[in-house]
């Protein structure tokens, strides 16, 4: 019996030390403007997406604005709400937490410090039997981006671009929040082109769908396989393997979240990226300012909460002309001409 | 998308099962619960990645996928065999530690928390020539008819089904059951790290929690197989050929995604239930040796 204890203890305090132990600590700035806590989603700092782009948000805050911000990297399966509970009772003016994951816990512990602010990226606001979306507690504003408006571009670029009447999509998880993106990408690419057909499949039915890049690669070497040219992924690292996919066969393929270019230069068309780093700057603003006001917060190409990539190293992958009836859709949605489904 | 496609991706989709399920079913045999090839193969996918990324040679990659799959086992071996730790619990602790460890290492060598930068892989076209060139494909198609000969046809393979059958009567005879099994252990760690080697340079990078339960599948197809390596092996290449098809499904809703990742589970809990005909573990499963 006293080998299995110690052998159990020994295990369990290297993982502890395992979860807790960083190699570098977020710095902590020193300003004069508003004090800020960010707890982060699962990954935490360098996953080149989300948390990241929070990360970038809170920097310029730091810069710009004074921010004096810090930052909580829960780790795998941690309590969410405890970073949360520990920000607010440390006497912080804003405490962010990063991912749908935390929008349970933001309502409990933004009811508990009615006088701290708080605000949930990519929060999803409870609904009441008829549908509606329940009003989150006054000093709560739920940040939300219309995925469904940035992937509609990034369908019409794949059409326009593709030169194959099919195109691709590969989902993660099955869940309605992916279904946004699908939704609006293949209302882009009807937009372009009426007999266009999507095959839009999904890498599972639990949350490791998130991250199987194997997966990922053959769903997308049979797309492919199959004749898709272009392939839109909102796949979390299994969308890795879809850009295996596209190396292996010489296609193309749409990044997500944040600018993919990098994971497979000249075969990423486009990515069709969440302005996360925006929306952290403008509520620290906001918060700095006495702006700040508890809600819903829709963020869409209007707001600049959504877009998608178009820099020195895309661009030509993308013709001018494509360019410009892209940008022209852009404004058809801006303008409400366009209505783009989210489902 | 024409035959061989097919028969190319099902044996893409099986290489990391194969391999897997050709160290476990040793374990097994052997009274060791491999309830740690998951574990096993990340480490090993990980090890891999380092490997090859900073001795820029594949060779060595896939050696060092190999020691990380073996640092593991042998944690794993000291564990439950010298210390006779309970094997489930262990083993749930070992998954655990490569998912924390994978992740801290990751974050210290490449800084970030999701993927390693490229590696170099073997020829990654999609049809057959990328198969017949990738040697871990021929490892997987290889490794569970040598676990059949190792069982059957060798004297190790005699001392390992006798641990797991019978240690005492083993032990009676002069079988060093407990040295037997960290061999067992050690081997399915080296096999299930060669599974993470493949995935690691089939995706060209490592990436957090990138086995995404593989290891698990591997041993429901040990399980479905009935212990005996070369139906394990058939069960892996079924299991394989099951999500091919529901990758082609897909879009008709023909078969709902749901059902298809419940087929390996499924089954496994169908063979453990005796319905088509009893399958029976080695008696001395799980059992702690004096």
């Amino acid at each position: 019996m006293r080998p299995l204890l110690v052998t159990i203890g020994l295990l369990v305090a290297l993982f502890v030390a395992l979860l807790f132990v960083r190699p570098r600590q977020a710095a902590a700035r020193h300003g004069d403007g508003p004090r800020v806590g960010i707890v982060f989603d699962v990954g935490g700092r360098g996953d080149k997406s989300f948390n990241d782009g929070a990360w970038r948000g809170a920097e310029r805050a730091a810069r710009k604005l004074g921010a004096n911000v810090r930052f909580i990297e829960p780790g795998d399966g941690s309590d969410r709400a405890a970073g949360l509970r520990i920000f607010a009772s440390e006497g912080m003016q804003l405490v962010v937490g990063v991912g749908f994951i935390f929008t349970d816990d933001l309502i409990d512990v933004a009811r508990e410090y009615p006088k701290v602010d708080f605000a949930g990226i990519d929060f999803a606001p409870k609904v009441d039997k008829s549908g509606h979306p329940l009003p989150p507690p006054p000093n709560l504003v739920a940040l939300k981006f219309r995925e469904q408006e940035g992937s509609f571009l990034v369908g019409a670029i794949a059409a326009l671009v593709g030169g194959s009447k099919k195109l691709g999509f590969v989902g993660g998880m099955d869940v309605p929040l992916i279904h946004k993106f699908e939704a609006g990408y293949r209302a882009g690419v009807r937009a372009v082109c009426p007999d266009c057909t999507v095959l839009a499949q999904y890498a599972g039915v639990t949350p490791e769908a998130f991250r199987n890049p194997e997966r990922g690669k053959e769903l997308a070497l049979s797309q492919y396989q199959s004749g898709v040219n272009v392939i839109f992924h909102a796949s979390g690292s299994t969308g890795l393997g879809v850009f295996e996919a596209a190396r292996a066969m010489d296609k193309l393929a749409i990044g997500v979240d944040a600018d993919q270019y990098g994971e497979a230069p000249g075969h990423v068309l486009t990515s069709m990226v969440k302005r996360v780093d925006v929306a952290v700057f403008d509520v620290i603003r906001e918060v700095k300012e006495g702006k700040f006001h508890g809600g819903i917060e829709s963020l869409g190409l209007k707001e600049g909460g959504v877009d998608y990539v178009y820099d020195r190293e895309n661009a030509r992958l993308i013709p001018p002309a494509v360019r410009a009836r892209v940008e022209a859709l852009r404004q058809g949605i801006i303008a409400g001409r366009i209505q783009v489904p989210d489902q | 998308m024409s035959v061989v496609d097919l028969v190319a991706q099902v044996v893409r989709i099986a290489t990391p099962y194969l391999l897997a399920a050709a160290g476990g079913v040793i374990a097994e045999r052997s009274g060791v619960i491999s309830l740690t090839l998951e574990g096993f193969m990340l480490g090993g996918a990980f090890t891999a990645a380092l490997g090859t990324y900073f001795f820029h040679s594949l060779a060595l990659g896939v050696l060092c996928g190999i020691a990380g799959g073996l640092l593991l086992a042998g944690i794993h071996a000291g564990a439950s065999i010298r210390l006779r730790a309970d094997q489930v619990v262990n083993g749930i602790a070992i998954n655990l530690l490569a998912v924390g460890a994978t992740r801290y290492f990751l974050r210290i060598a490449f800084d970030s928390a999701s993927n390693s930068p490229r590696i170099a892989g073997f020829n990654e076209s999609p049809g057959l020539v990328g198969l017949v060139e990738n040697p871990l494909v021929w490892a997987g198609l290889l490794a569970l008819p040598v676990a059949w000969l190792m069982l059957n046809r060798t004297a190790f393979g005699l001392r390992v089904r006798a641990s797991g059958e019978h240690p005492e009567a083993a032990r009676s005879v002069g079988v060093p059951v407990g040295r037997v099994q960290l061999w067992a252990v050690l081997w399915s760690g080296a096999l299930a790290g060669l599974a993470g080697v493949y995935l690691a340079l089939d995706q060209h990078q490592f990436s957090d929690q990138m086995t995404a339960s593989r290891g698990y599948i591997a041993l429901a197809a040990i399980i479905f197989g009935a212990w005996e390596p070369l139906r394990a092996g058939l069960a892996c290449l079924l299991f394989a050929a099951a999500e091919t098809l529901e990758i082609h499904l897909q879009g008709t809703s023909l078969v709902p995604p749901q059902v298809v990742e419940m087929i390996p589970y499924a089954l496994t809990i169908i063979a453990l239930a005796g319905v088509v005909r009893r399958v029976a573990p080695p008696a001395a499963l799980g059992r702690a040796q004096e």
